[in-house]
């Protein structure tokens, strides 16, 4: 009987054998990179608002304080976004005619929100809460990059569960003094982890990883 | 057919031979690779594979139906969050035993034996874990997050526990799913070119050119050949003992009363291994009958298997006696209670007919008689296959719903869909049982030629 393959076919099979590993390894690594992708996290994708608030003006230029906005983000789990009449404070007097601001206007006469689409939204079976952090020495800018350079606000990091892990278990790496915590200039001296261990100390900063810390 | 002087059963009186007299090697060939190249395919093929197809349109309606709405569709309410769904999987992956023991441990103990059963054993076991892997998996809530269970690099920064037997259990299982069909694929190959070159048709013969990776039956294959096999009959060997005792680890890590016990390990083994065997009778029976292989599968076979029946059913007679006991013996209230409730507690009639069908019923195996009639075989193994069911399902059942806490106590009952999913399971392994016999020699044609005598070597001088 003629033979059904020819000699080659060896050498080609036993390239297919090999080849499959690669590519089953080729394709369980590309699965994990699409996974961390800003493409899958939403994450660094300037997101469009109903009025082109610019925090790099407002905090960058005018140097507002956050909680002058951000009203309860030292005392509860919600940051707040400021009510139109915190616009209104400054902008019944500058920039009052500008047809930018007009849906800041219209929402201030007819006692109507803005209707601001969310930039950060984690699952709803995360707990999160601000306070705590603010409390013990963890700044805006870590978790929220630089909101002074943002013309329009965007979501810095992945806010995955390995995110928020790979601080709670090494909190030292991130933590900063107290009264650095709402500072946008503030960087990460060279002895971050020296002085991030003193403070965790000072702080009493506990390292929380069971899972019911964030889902309760 | 006349006697041969140098048959085997003549060196044995009163015992059949593990072939009957008369073959040669190319009436083996002949009779094994017919079934799947060259006989019609026949009714009683048909049949009970368009019904196992059907059975199995009912797994997957049961389970796309559980997609779409979660386990809830199940019997599971607290407290017994497991019910049928690990009761089966226990099961089935019991039954995959016998496939392993069969041909790993019996070939390292060189029962030759083993030869005629050992290729449709396998992949009894192979499809049987198939079936068992589903149920974990479904029972997940989230079936389709399964890849979770393995430590890879994710975003949630988390690795599976190690301390847990559930971890153990995936891998457990997905190492005896690929030790088992690479023994069962390497096993295949010199068969696979036997029918590579006596197949007519031009895709199969490309078909089973692939499959059979160049084999020529150089003397270098058949070296490399024995190697192969012996190293992974080396690696199932352990696998046999180690699968179903992480499995029921799964019960003992557990405090729960009726699961925290350090004699489920072996009792696990047993069981495990009592039911498989039950299983290869429940399939050989019908076999050998349909395509008359009496000849190849003889009642030495089924007889030697209802006595590994018999023998693993009396270490799990003596587990049952011992739990009771021993339940006793601690003095322990809980463990006591535990007992008593399997006895007299709403669960009682399941209890009482599983010590039935495991441990009164399978002595009849004592009596050559009963283990040399293949009805009463069969009807014997169909019972056992029961029992163990059964066995899992108190184990399960009757231990969560009688837990620490009385006011947590409730009532299990399975609904419409754990029936669906269990027996669309049965229709997924015949399913692939059935494609398996058709298209695949179901005995190891050149394993069986060995048995031969003309393939005995004498060699050496005469003493
Ligand atoms: C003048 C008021 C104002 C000040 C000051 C201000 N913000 Fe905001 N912030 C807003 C408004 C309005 C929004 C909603 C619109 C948007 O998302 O851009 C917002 C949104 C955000 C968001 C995104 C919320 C979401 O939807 O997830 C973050 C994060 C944030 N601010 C951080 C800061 C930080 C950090 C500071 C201080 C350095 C700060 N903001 C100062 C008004 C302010
Ligand atoms: C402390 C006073 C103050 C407050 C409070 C304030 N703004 Fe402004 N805003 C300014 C000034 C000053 C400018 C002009 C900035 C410039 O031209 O550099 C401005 C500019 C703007 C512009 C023009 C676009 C731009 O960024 O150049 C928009 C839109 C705007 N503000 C929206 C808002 C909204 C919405 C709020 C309420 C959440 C708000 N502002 C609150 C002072 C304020
Ligand atoms: C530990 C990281 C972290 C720090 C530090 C942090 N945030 Fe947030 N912030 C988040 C996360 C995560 C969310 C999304 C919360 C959600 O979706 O429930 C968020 C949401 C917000 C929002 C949207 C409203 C809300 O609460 O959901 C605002 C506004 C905000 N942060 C402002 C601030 C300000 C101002 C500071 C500094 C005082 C700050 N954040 C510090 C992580 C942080
Ligand atoms: C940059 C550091 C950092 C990041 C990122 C971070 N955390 Fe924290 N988190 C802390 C510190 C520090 C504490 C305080 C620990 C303590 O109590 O001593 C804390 C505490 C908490 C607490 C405890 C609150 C309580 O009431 O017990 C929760 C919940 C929490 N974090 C959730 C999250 C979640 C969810 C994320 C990710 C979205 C996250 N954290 C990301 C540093 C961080
Ligand atoms: C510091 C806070 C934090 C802790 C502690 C934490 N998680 Fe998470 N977890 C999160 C966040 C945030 C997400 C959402 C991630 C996302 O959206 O990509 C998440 C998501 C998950 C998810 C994915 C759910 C889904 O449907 O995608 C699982 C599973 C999970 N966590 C399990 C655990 C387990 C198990 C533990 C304990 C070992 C744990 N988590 C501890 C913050 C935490």
């Amino acid at each position: 009987m003629s033979q059904i393959f020819y000699p080659s076919t060896n050498t080609f099979s036993r390239l297919s054998i090999f080849g499959g590993i690669f590519i089953v390894a080729f394709l369980v690594w590309a699965w994990a990179e699409l996974n961390e992708s800003t493409y899958a996290t939403r994450a660094k994708v300037p997101i469009q608002q109903p009025v082109p608030f610019s925090h790099e003006h407002h905090v960058g230029g005018l140097g507002i304080d956050c909680r002058y906005c951000h009203t309860s983000v030292e005392n509860s789990s919600f940051a707040n976004i400021p009510p139109t009449k915190t616009c209104m404070n400054c902008h019944s007097q500058i920039w009052n005619r500008a047809p930018m601001l007009e849906p800041v206007r219209e929402s201030f006469r007819n006692d109507s929100s803005i209707r601001w689409i969310r930039v950060h939204d984690l699952p709803d079976y995360v707990y999160f809460n601000h306070s705590i952090h603010v409390a013990k020495g963890v700044g805006c800018t870590t978790c929220h990059g630089q909101v002074n350079k943002m013309p329009l606000m965007w979501q810095e990091n992945s806010l995955q569960m390995s995110w928020c892990l790979d601080c709670h278990r090494h909190p030292e790496r991130f933590v900063r003094p107290r009264s650095q915590v709402f500072s946008v200039n503030w960087q990460p001296p060279p002895n971050q982890v020296d002085m991030g261990r003193k403070l965790v100390k000072e702080y009493n900063i506990q390292s929380l990883t069971s899972c019911s810390t964030c889902h309760r | 057919m006349g006697e041969d002087p140098r048959d085997k059963s003549s060196i044995q009186p009163g015992r059949s031979a593990v072939i009957a007299p008369g073959h040669t090697f190319a009436t083996v060939t002949d009779k094994i690779s017919s079934i799947v190249l060259t006989r019609r395919t026949p009714l009683f093929w048909f049949v009970p594979f368009l019904i196992a197809s059907g059975l199995l349109m009912v797994f997957l309606a049961a389970v796309g139906y559980l997609f779409a709405r979660g386990v809830g569709i199940w019997g599971i309410r607290v407290p017994v969050m497991w019910g049928w769904a690990i009761t089966n999987f226990v099961w089935w992956i019991g039954i995959g035993h016998a496939g392993t023991l069969i041909s790993a441990i019996l070939l390292l103990l060189r029962q030759s034996w083993r030869n005629s059963i050992n290729r449709f054993a396998e992949a009894m076991t192979l499809f049987a874990v198939a079936c068992a892997g589903m149920f974990p998996l479904l029972h997940l809530g989230r079936p389709w997050l399964f890849y979770w269970l393995f430590p890879y690099p994710n975003s949630m920064g988390v690795q599976p526990q190690f301390r847990s037997p559930l971890v153990w259990d995936v891998f457990a299982v997905s190492t005896y799913a690929t030790v088992s069909a690479m023994f069962w694929f390497v096993g295949l190959i010199p068969d696979l070119a036997t029918l590579r070159d006596r197949a007519r048709n031009r895709w199969a013969r490309a078909t089973y050119g692939i499959l059979a990776m160049g084999w020529r039956g150089a003397a270098s294959h058949w070296q490399k050949y024995e190697t192969a096999s012996l190293l992974l009959a080396g690696l199932a060997t352990p696998l046999v003992l180690s699968v179903h005792t992480v499995v029921s680890f799964d019960f003992t890590v557990a405090i729960v009363p009726g699961w925290h016990s350090t004699i489920f390990p072996p009792y696990f083994v047993a069981g495990a291994i009592y039911s498989g065997f039950a299983m290869v009778l429940v399939l050989a029976i019908p076999l050998r009958a349909m395509y008359g292989l009496e000849d190849l599968i003889t009642m030495r076979h089924l007889d030697n298997m209802a006595k590994v029946m018999l023998a693993t059913g009396q270490i799990v007679a003596y587990s049952y006696l011992f739990e009771a006991f021993i339940a006793w013996y601690s003095g322990n209230t809980y463990e006591m209670f535990a007992i008593w409730n399997r006895m007299t507690g709403p669960y009682a009639p399941t209890y009482w007919l599983l010590i039935f069908c495991n441990l009164v019923f399978p002595q009849l195996l004592w009596l050559k008689k009963i283990r040399t009639n293949i009805v009463w075989l069969f009807v014997m193994s169909l019972d056992v296959l029961l029992g163990m069911w059964l066995e899992r399902y108190v184990i399960v059942v009757v231990s969560l719903h009688r837990d620490f806490l009385p006011s947590s106590w409730g009532i299990y009952s399975p609904t419409i869909w754990d029936v669906a999913t269990f027996v669309g399971t049965i229709g997924l392994f015949f399913f692939l049982f059935f494609l398996f016999i058709r298209s695949m020699p179901m005995i190891s044609i050149f394993e069986v030629r060995t048995l031969l005598p003309q393939a005995e070597v004498t060699e050496g001088i005469e003493k």
